[in-house]
């Protein structure tokens, strides 16, 4: 294991730098809005904003919002992954399908599909269940493209290996084009991941169903900013933080299959 | 036929086998009519220049092209599809990245429904014999070509085969490797009775090796001519020295030299 000392030793002056960065950008905000270069009331100044997350947190429903926001998110893409999954490996198998229609999921992963919220606030209602289907829908089409990729990635020889030891069609799938296509289809779902917070929140300020979204726009509706900033900050670094950990979650699955 | 007494009736049989590839770039003769007999525990070696149709015939015999013309028979009994009791190992890079080395060569026992414990010591015993002892738990990205190539060998060994075919598994290998190798794959052939089929670039391998050597003329590939190799086994490095071995040597290689001529100048014509 001496390649992970080796590779993780330069991992620190680049960090640093980039913390750096964010320091001076920090202190250049926090002067310009002292000195009135900006206003105050719409941006208001990085201490303010920490006072204000002060305030959120002693209020006690920041720690709640993020659990409901991430428990949705997290519930979201686990329903995506199965359908998404679903449908990439039948666009794999069944290629007139897949040649008809992978155009269309291409198209469909980059389609603002929150927009299709007003249809499930009728169907479902204004409940978490919307915003997670909300979430489930925005996941599918990343998630679809990437196990349709990695399934048609898998080497033939390593197929011919599966034929010549005679495997059921079933172990062929789970032995061989499985774990083949893995390392895309992780791909397809961290992608997915982050199209299902984008969703999550973005339906949950919308509508005002739970969450960190409906925090936040509850704080903007207030005239609240620095609270509303600091919640905003807040969800970013907690995205960062959860990026990380799926990234890890993901090269440890790899490197244990 | 079949009520022949046992020996008789060949293992192999490949009958007027011939092979087409239509492509949108126009039609590739690759083998043309083909026919063969290989007996019980017999070696084989198919030697001849790149591109006439050697892989192509492996899988044809081992079910992997199914729409040929002619016919494969093992044991006197029509196939098409994979059988059973052929293992093949492959040209290509053919392990599994996912699985360490050790897990690789315990794949075929882990299909059968064989416990892990088993199954791992018998892959381990094939790792030893390959000579590799010691990288049981290292990715194949982790290892070199040459030994990728030598877990993709345990892994068909470990299926225990009756009948083998291997297109060019030692040509990643240095020259060492290459003879201690072969001299293996000789031995446990000859201890299961195993009937191969090795395709080769290496005409001293293919002398050391086998019974026969099959001669297959530049595309489309024929029989060009059938050596018997009349060595007793086992074959020392002594032997191979020694004049008649040299002889084989020489004899193989003019009949090779006119056909991989034929395939150079046809480089050179797509060249110019
Ligand atoms: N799937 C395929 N589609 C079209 N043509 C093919 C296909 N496979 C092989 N061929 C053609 O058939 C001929 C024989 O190929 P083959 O791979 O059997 O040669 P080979 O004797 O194994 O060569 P080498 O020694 O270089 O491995 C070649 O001209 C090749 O271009
Ligand atoms: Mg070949």
């Amino acid at each position: 294991m001496a390649s992970v000392a080796a590779s993780g030793r330069p991992l620190l002056p680049p960090l640093v730098t980039r913390l750096l960065v964010i320091a001076a950008g920090v202190a250049l905000w926090e002067g310009a809005a002292r000195l009135g270069w900006i206003n105050a009331f719409t941006a208001p100044a990085p201490s303010a904003i920490w006072s204000g997350f002060g305030k959120i947190l002693s209020e006690g429903v920041l720690g709640y919002s993020m659990v409901v926001t991430f428990v949705t998110a997290f519930g979201a893409a686990a329903c995506g992954s199965v359908v998404g999954i679903a449908i990439g490996y039948f666009l794999h198998i069944w290629k007139p399908a897949g040649a008809a229609y992978t155009a269309w999921v291409a198209a469909a992963a980059s389609a603002p599909l929150v927009l299709l919220y007003p249809l499930f606030l009728v169907i479902i209602g204004r409940n978490m269940w919307t915003t997670l289907v909300m979430g489930a829908i925005g996941c599918i089409p990343p998630i679809a493209l990437k196990t349709k990729e990695g399934l048609d990635g898998v080497r033939p020889v390593l197929l011919n290996v599966g034929r010549a030891f005679n495997l059921t069609s079933k172990q062929q799938f789970w032995m061989i084009m499985f774990p083949a296509a893995l390392p895309s289809i992780f791909t397809g779902i961290r992608i997915g991941l982050l199209f299902a917070i984008l969703n999550v929140i973005g339906i949950e300020f919308l509508i005002s169903v739970g969450g960190l979204g409906q925090l936040i726009a509850t704080l903007g509706d207030r005239f609240d900013y620095p609270q509303m900033y600091a919640g905003i900050f807040f969800v970013i670094l907690v995205s960062v933080a959860f990026f990380w950990i799926i990234e890890r979650l993901e090269q440890w699955l790899l490197s244990s299959t | 036929m079949a009520n022949d007494a046992q020996g008789t009736t060949p293992v192999l049989r490949l009958q007027n086998v011939a092979k087409t590839f239509f492509t949108p770039h126009g039609d590739v003769r690759a083998v043309e009519p083909l026919s063969l007999d290989i007996r019980q525990g017999e070696f084989i070696s198919v030697i001849g220049p790149s591109g006439c149709g050697k892989s192509t015939l492996m899988n044809i015999v081992g079910g992997l092209i199914e729409d040929y013309e002619g016919s494969v028979e093992v044991d006197g009994v029509q196939v098409r599809g994979c059988h059973k009791e052929i293992g093949m190992v492959f040209q290509e890079e053919s392990t599994f990245p996912w699985r360490t080395a050790i897990d690789n060569v315990a794949f075929p026992l882990e299909a059968a429904g064989m416990g892990r414990e088993e199954r791992v010591a018998k892959a381990r015993e094939l790792l030893h014999l390959v000579g590799l002892d010691g990288f049981e738990n290292r990715f194949p990205s982790e290892l070199s070509g040459g030994m990728r190539q030598r877990i993709a060998i345990a892994r068909t060994l470990a299926f225990r085969p009756r009948i083998l075919l291997m297109d060019e598994p030692f040509a990643a290998l240095d020259e060492q490797t290459r003879l201690l190798l072969g001299d293996k794959v000789v031995q446990i052939q000859q201890e299961l009775n195993q009937t191969t089929m090795l395709i080769t670039h290496n005409i001293a391998e293919a002398v050391q090796l086998s019974d026969r050597v099959l001669i297959m003329t530049f595309r489309p590939g024929r029989i060009k001519r059938v050596v018997e190799i009349d060595l007793p086994r086992p074959r020392s490095s002594k032997m191979m020295g020694g004049e008649r071995f040299g002889h084989y040597v020489a004899a193989i290689w003019d009949d090779l030299r006119e056909e991989a001529s034929k395939g150079l100048q046809e480089l050179e014509r797509l060249r110019s």
